[in-house]
């Protein structure tokens, strides 16, 4: 990784572990990782090592056993709920597998409801989604219902949403995970572009080795360790 | 922002049309019989109540009292008394009241009192043509018993104007008239009391009442009095007042100051009042089950939309809405479906009401009505509101908190 870049995450010796009945089954075993802005980095390994908890626990979802999270560094691993909130909202930008979009909402309500959470109000929260939905293409699709689209797109107006507040982070968990060979290149390369262009930082959880061999970075966990960091 | 919560709930209730309606039309049908069945027996209720006080007014005093032993004191050193009991038993009573100028003059004092009625009370023959019949003679001076009474609106022959100028008149029960086959105008003969008066029939009352309408006659106070022989004492007196509903308290009073039996026309009619009581309620808690079934209908219809929507509610938390941000998702759409239901619920009510109230129904016996009775209160609204806002409220707050409780991270792990 480049030292030169402003460090916009960091994870500092993560713990992580869930009950399973009266057994403890633990999760992360000592994690260490950084983020730089303007970069893709890729964690990737086999199903339960631990990458997704690692995302959900640096999304500021869950709360690591122990360990240390700095976002722009700050330590936030054990700020209060109303701060965590607010910078999921404001700092961080989320893409799961399955888009997680509501479907009783159009397009462009999905995209806004970020900004409108942050307290923009509808009509500028229109106007600045839009402006999102052109760079991505789906300008076209703004009034249609989100779940009267093809996966591909329903998974572009989700990465539309994470970004639509301008983080300064973007968290994807298996983006192209539900998604055929060539919208999953047109989502890997849509993230490339926005780390480079908008300087931002982009982590992404994914099995496809392919696609994480041409991010910056590229992290390989296994049983809950990272055993490669490239 | 403001408004994004129930902006969010709004999708959501239109996404669900089916179900809410289902809910919608429980919380309307709710409403509306609650209404409806309140409206109905407290509208019985007070077409009795104006019956009775437009009949036998608010307050009877009748006989004197005096306590013989009936009164117990017990006083503290300073002489202010601490306990008072006053026992009827052995008082001597004295039929009518003592001195009804020296009474009237001290009801004067009460400023709820609207009006008062001497009446001297007995009972007499009437002879008609071919047949005759026992009957209680209530003497009256018709100027007076106007204010305590409806007995203009209870003429349905003749005019109380020609009573009242024509003291050796009479004013008989519709049902009196009826069985004697008597007219206005006609003549009867009174018989007993002092001897026989032949008066003028000046006009047929009905009440409504059929005690009232089969046994009473109204006749001049002064007639009455020569009639029956008692020129000094045996009337009563009938109160109306400005307030009926405290009656109770200022008979009370009357009684304590006046030494007289007091009766209000709560107590007096104590029954019945009770019958339309329990029959108010039971039809309240009858139909407050609609509500409750369509608050339970309401609490699984949010109960299964939670676990269906968990992984909306895991984005809505992951792009920054707080627990108490998805809690208000769910409280605004049990908000939006009992707001509506609501304003359908009370139209419903009003047009059920109203048709209602024009349902042929010939009633004769406690009161006298020929349609349904319905009685437009504001408070039987407020009440069928309140009812069905604490049971949507809770059947929509219980899933809500559990959306609160929700982990976005633990649905999205799951979901994966």
């Amino acid at each position: 990784m480049s030292n030169s870049q402003e460090i916009l995450l960091k994870a500092q010796e993560l713990h992580h572990s869930f009950a399973e009945g009266v057994r403890k089954n633990r999760v992360l075993k000592g994690v260490s990782l950084q983020v730089e802005a303007g970069e893709t980095t890729s964690v990737v390994g086999p199903s339960g090592c631990g990458k997704s908890t690692l995302l959900y626990l640096l999304g500021l979802l869950d709360r690591p056993e122990s360990g240390n999270i700095l976002l722009q560094g700050s330590d936030v691993t054990q700020s209060s709920d109303k701060i965590k909130t607010q910078l999921r909202n404001q700092s961080i930008g989320f893409i799961f597998q399955f888009h997680f979009l509501i479907k009783e909402l159009t397009v462009i309500e999905n995209v806004s409801l970020p900004l409108r959470k942050s307290g923009l109000n509808a009509e500028d929260s229109k106007e600045k989604s839009m402006l999102v939905l052109q760079q991505l293409g789906l300008e076209s699709k703004a009034t249609r219902s989100a779940n009267k689209l093809s996966g591909g797109e329903q998974q572009r107006v989700a990465i539309a949403r994470a970004m639509v507040n301008s983080p300064s982070l973007i968290l994807a968990d298996e983006p192209t995970g539900n998604l055929d060979s060539e919208n999953s290149q047109k989502v890997f390369d849509l993230l490339q572009e926005l780390a480079e262009r908008d300087n931002l930082g982009v982590l992404i959880v994914t099995h496809n080795t392919d696609l994480a061999l041409k991010t910056d970075n590229l992290i390989r966990m296994q049983d809950g360790l990272i055993v490669k960091d490239s | 922002m403001k408004f994004l919560n129930l902006e969010l709930a709004w999708k959501y209730v239109l996404g669900r049309k089916r179900a809410m309606t289902m809910s919608l039309f429980g919380i309307v049908l709710g409403i509306a019989f609650f209404v409806i069945t309140q409206a109905q027996t407290s509208g019985f209720e007070a077409f009795f109540i104006r019956t009775i006080l437009g009949t036998n007014g608010a307050i009877r005093i009748s006989d004197r009292f005096q306590d013989m032993h009936g009164t117990v004191r017990m006083s503290s050193q300073d002489g202010r008394t601490k306990f008072l009991f006053n026992s009827r038993e052995g008082t001597r009573y004295t039929e009518g009241i003592s001195n009804p100028k020296l009474l009237r003059s001290a009801l004067k004092q009460f400023s709820e009192i609207s009006g008062i009625s001497e009446i001297l009370e007995g009972s007499a023959v009437i002879a008609g043509t071919s047949r005759s019949q026992n009957v209680e003679i209530h003497g009256i001076i018709p100027s007076e018993h106007v204010m305590v009474s409806d007995i203009e609106n209870q003429i349905i022959e003749g005019e109380l104007k020609t009573f009242e100028l024509e003291p050796m008149s009479i004013l008989l029960g519709k049902r009196i008239a009826q069985r004697l086959m008597l007219q206005t105008g006609e003549r009867i003969t009174l018989k007993g009391g002092t001897g026989n008066i032949r008066l003028r029939i000046a006009g047929i009352f009905e009440t409504g009442v059929s005690q009232i309408d089969k046994n009473r006659a109204y006749i001049h106070l002064s007639t009455a009095k020569s009639f029956l022989g008692k020129r000094f004492s045996g009337s009563i007196f009938q109160l109306s007042m400005f307030e009926p509903e405290k009656a109770p308290e200022i008979s009370a009073q009357i009684q304590e100051t006046t030494s007289h039996r007091v009766v209000s026309w709560q107590e007096r009619e104590q029954v019945w009042l009770d019958v339309f009581k329990a029959l108010r309620i039971s039809s309240a808690i009858t139909v407050s089950s609609i509500l409750l079934l369509s608050g339970l209908g309401i609490f699984n219809v949010f109960a299964i939309m939670v676990i269906e929507k968990t992984r909306d509610i895991a984005i809505l938390r992951s792009i920054g809405f707080k627990p108490s941000d998805v809690s208000s998702v769910f409280l605004w759409q049990g908000g939006i479906v009992l707001f509506i239901g609501i304003i359908l619920g009370t139209l419903v009510g009003i047009f059920s009401t109203y048709v209602i109230s024009s349902i042929p129904l010939r009633i004769r016996g406690i009161f006298s009505t020929d349609s349904f009775v319905v009685n437009w209160d504001p408070s039987h609204y407020l009440w069928a509101v309140l009812i069905a806002v604490i049971f949507v409220s809770i059947a929509s707050w219980i899933p809500a908190r559990r959306a609160a409780k929700i982990e976005p991270a633990k649905i999205i792990r799951e979901t994966l």
